[in-house]
């Protein structure tokens, strides 16, 4: 019979390193502003940098508070500014990211607790832009037909999991919170050329006005960030393309 | 909406009370799909620990079954079959006829609120294999699972929570539920407590749905997300309502070494061979028809089995920390390429191993609960061997037992009941509210106090914090009551649950915030996997029996004349489980077998 033994990342000890890991910290209840907290922790270099945000809740500081779910890249919770880049903690190992590591709340968000930020503001501008498909003609009894090719058309944004990395990294963003920032409009796309959608219009004239895609500055931080790699601004371009053209290519 | 202040051992706390019509915690598949079906004057409120979007069913990948037959002739009989024998006859047959038959109506729906479905040449939604799914009675593979690459969970998700923001729903974020209200014996509402501020809310409704998700977190090596804790199965189990089946759990057999992130079948599908430390393809001892392709259970028991007799890699022979690889090499790297993208991403980021020229580290992983709250095919909660219902209380998806799963689930087979259940008990209740059937019940004057005591004990709290209370839990349940389990193993583990539950009665938190506390969260989420540990303990010590998912090594067969029966998990009042009831399972088909691939 098989008896109790360590956790395998703990049994591994031999490849151990000490980590440096420094914190950007902000109760709101303490009074105090934000204030930089340094962490050591020893760590595997194959560890997550959300495995080392753990060890230092569970071992050191509880109050460490940051947000974090599949703890593998899909559920987009734990986004926030890693070395200076936005990346997911759990899709960044030990290995790259270095013995001292610099832990922030993404840019371009209000502050809840550390190194959580608001999503409220950024899921209301994703619903402005009418994140559904709309199609009022009666339903078939199986499914509606779609090529692959025009599946093809819109499928690189249905990988968008609204982790919020691209909208945070983005300048335009920082300089005006009121713009709806890459993520929406990279869900804009979604559905203006899926071929089953009929109300590209309606989003293109939403995209259309002072907060909508012309803000866009081309600078590319969006798609370098996108933890799914998502061309996310060549998806934007394309926008701005069917707007010019006075109405997109739904194929 | 009503705000006042209480105070409990001096410290004020803000109340707010909601009223609605049905409330539905969880904002995953199974919940999502519940609230799609209620009518726009119905007000609903979905309650969620985790913004919708990042609840669990967004990491389901491979797909979701019905017989479209786009690809090649295909019934739901033949569905139906494959999940019964799937799940080793404990599948209740009522309800996988249903689940087979609906599903293809409710991937419809999905179609038509846009799911990007991958299309087949003529515009259909395309489909392929995927193990246990055969044409004609098991007579070989069928084209079955509906997909979207291989990101089939999330594009579910989007899809269901795009048309939630389409419908209006109303939302409650970060708020973990802490307790199901009953009155009069109904359901009357639930109790939860808001992450963000640390105020707690009560909820009166005239109908609860549960669609909490499954407890993989109990295991130390799994696949599911850290949201996955079992709240809703605990917290039915404190009010009084048995867990079913608890004893089968699903490990999945290729978890990346250590950390448990799934590689998905498909790669076992597109060919991929398993192998131990002399570099033998082993599954061909032991399921020489089907090899690497055999069901979950038999393939996690060959590499447990591998490991145990020194042939993992390390050779430690401790299933908890040893591995074997999955070999895709011979696929050729344009195949690995254009087949297997995820698998590639995983291993390269996960374990720095290039899966084109180098074998991948694999262990089974905890993966997914067949057992959980007892329903009936309309997603009413029942309470006993007799089926009577929880007036007003659902519950669908991984939380819920239908049980439409039995013993050991088939791959695709949960989002198909996610859909489906959630359907049901969505369009349940808009038929019984339609009828006037279901009311508000008076909520007790002291609805909240239960939570509040929970609350008021963790803050004060003076024994050790939680990490080594979960910790230790994670690995008696791996090593004792894992893939294969022994009586003294379960009665050892038993005993080492009950302590863990004892220390988690002093368990002392250090953050002393209302504002966004997620260690308090994690702490009461502690407590309830330790309760879904505890039930899963009790059911597998009883069942000396192998079936499906649980396998004894001391009773290695299927023994139908005592155990073909669900098992019911009681919970004592002051804690621990007071009694294991029976009931039968509904054979309306197809007469047991012996499961033979
Ligand atoms: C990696 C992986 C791959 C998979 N692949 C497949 C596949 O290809 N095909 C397939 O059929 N199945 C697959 N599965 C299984 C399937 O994904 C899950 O069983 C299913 O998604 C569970 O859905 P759910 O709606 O029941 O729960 P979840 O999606 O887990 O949602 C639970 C919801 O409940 C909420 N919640 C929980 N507790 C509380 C609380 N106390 N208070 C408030 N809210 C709470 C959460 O916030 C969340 O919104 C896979 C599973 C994993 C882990
Ligand atoms: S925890 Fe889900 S994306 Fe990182």
């Amino acid at each position: 019979m098989a008896t109790a033994t360590k956790p395998v990342s703990q049994a591994r000890t031999s490849r151990t390193v000490t980590v440096q890991v420094r914190v950007k910290r902000f109760q709101p209840d303490s009074g105090k502003g934000a204030y930089w907290q340094e962490f050591t922790v020893e760590a595997d270099p194959l560890d997550r940098f959300v495995d080392v945000l753990n060890r230092i809740k569970w071992t050191q500081d509880g109050t460490l508070t940051y947000r974090r779910s599949c703890l593998h890249g899909v559920c987009g919770s734990d986004a926030m500014r890693l070395n200076g880049r936005n990346r997911l903690a759990c899709k960044q190992l030990v290995a790259d990211l270095g013995t001292k590591i610099t832990a922030e709340p993404m840019l371009g968000f209000p502050v809840v607790r550390d190194l959580v930020v608001d999503m409220d503001p950024f899921f209301s501008k994703y619903e402005k832009i009418k994140p559904f498909l709309i199609n009022d003609e009666p339903v078939p009894s199986s499914e509606r037909l779609q090529s692959p090719e025009q599946h093809a058309r819109f499928e690189e944004g249905t990988k968008c999991i609204l982790c919020g990395c691209c909208t945070g990294s983005c300048p335009s963003v920082w300089a005006n919170r009121e713009w709806v920032g890459p993520a929406s409009i990279v869900n804009a796309h979604r559905f203006i050329f899926d071929s089953r959608d009929r109300a590209a219009q309606d989003r293109l004239q939403i995209l259309s006005d002072r907060t909508g895609v012309w803000r866009c500055r081309t600078i590319f931080n969006c798609s370098e960030v996108c933890p799914r790699g998502i061309p996310v601004t060549q998806l934007i371009e394309e926008v701005k393309r069917a707007l010019v053209q006075d109405g997109p290519d739904v194929g | 909406m009503a705000s006042n202040v209480a105070s409990i051992g001096g410290r004020a706390y803000p109340i707010t009370d909601h009223t609605f019509d049905v409330v539905i915690v969880g904002a995953g598949g199974a919940g999502l799909m519940a609230a799609l079906q209620l009518p726009k004057d119905t007000s609903v409120a979905v309650i969620s620990k985790v913004y919708p979007t990042r609840s669990h069913t967004g990491a389901a990948q491979g797909g979701v079954a019905a017989a479209l037959g786009n690809q090649e002739e295909d019934h739901w009989k033949w569905h139906m079959f494959d999940t019964v024998k799937g799940g080793d006859y404990l599948v209740d047959q009522d309800a996988a006829e249903v689940l087979a038959r609906e599903a293809i109506e409710a991937v419809y729906d999905l179609e038509h609120w846009g799911l990007p479905f991958n299309r087949t040449p003529d515009g259909k939604i395309d489909q392929r294999r995927f193990g246990g799914h055969t044409r004609n009675f098991g007579e070989g593979p069928v084209r079955r699972s509906c997909y979207a690459a291989d990101r089939t969970g999330h594009m579910i998700l989007q899809t269901m929570f795009q048309t939630a923001v389409k419908n209006q729903i109303r939302f409650f974020n970060e708020f973990l539920c802490t307790d199901l209200l009953v009155q009069e014996n109904r359901a009357a509402g639930v109790v939860a407590y808001s992450i963000r501020d640390g105020e707690v809310h009560t909820f009166s409704a005239k109908a609860v749905i549960f669609a909490t998700g499954g407890y993989g977190r109990a295991w130390r090596v799994t696949s599911n997300a850290m949201a996955c804790t079992g709240d809703g199965m605990a917290i039915a189990y404190r009010r009084g309502v048995p867990l079913e089946d608890m004893e089968f759990y699903q490990f999945h057999p290729t978890g990346i070494y250590r950390v448990g992130v799934l590689l998905s079948e498909a790669a076992r599908g597109e060919g991929a061979y398993l192998l131990n430390n002399t570099g033998e393809r082993f599954m061909m001892r032991y399921t020489p028809t089907l090899n690497e392709l055999a069901p979950r259970d038999i393939v996690s028991r060959s590499i447990v089995t591998e490991i145990r007799e020194g042939r993992g890699i390390l050779q430690t022979k401790r299933d908890g920390d040893d591995y074997v690889y999955l070999d895709v090499r011979h696929l050729g790297e344009a195949k690995i390429r254009e087949k297997l993208p995820d698998i590639t991403d995983f291993a390269r980021n996960y374990l720095r191993v290039e899966p084109i020229t180098e074998p991948v580290p694999i262990q089974p992983t905890a993966h997914y609960a067949m057992g959980g709250i007892p329903t009936d095919v309309e997603g009413r909660v029942v309470i006993d061997e007799h089926n009577t219902p929880l007036i007003g209380f659902y519950a669908a998806g991984e939380a819920a037992c239908v049980s439409v799963h039995g013993a050991n689930r088939l791959g695709t087979n949960s989002l198909v009941d996610l859909i489906v259940f959630g359907r049901r008990a969505g369009k349940h209740i808009a038929r019984q509210l339609q009828a006037n059937e279901l009311d508000f019940a008076e909520l007790p004057a002291d609805a909240e106090d239960h939570t509040r005591a929970m609350i008021s004990r963790l803050r004060a709290g003076t024994g050790e914090t939680q990490d080594a209370i979960r910790e230790d839990m994670r690995d008696v349940m791996m090593d004792l009551c894992g893939v294969m389990r022994t009586q003294a193993g379960l009665s050892q583990c038993k005993e080492k649950v009950a302590e863990l539950q004892d220390r988690y009665s002093k368990v002392r938190i250090m953050d002393a915030s209302t504002n966004f506390n997620t260690e308090m969260m994690e702490v009461i989420e502690l407590g309830y996997v330790l309760d879904c540990a505890e039930a899963t303990v009790a059911g597998a010590l009883a069942r000396e029996e192998s079936r499906g998912g649980h396998f004894r090594e001391d009773f290695p067969t299927r023994d139908d004349k005592r155990f073909l029966q669900h098992t019911l998990a009681y919970r004592a009042d002051d804690g621990g489980v007071s009694e294991l009831r029976y009931k039968p399972v509904v054979i309306t088909e197809f007469q047991p077998k012996e499961r033979k691939y």
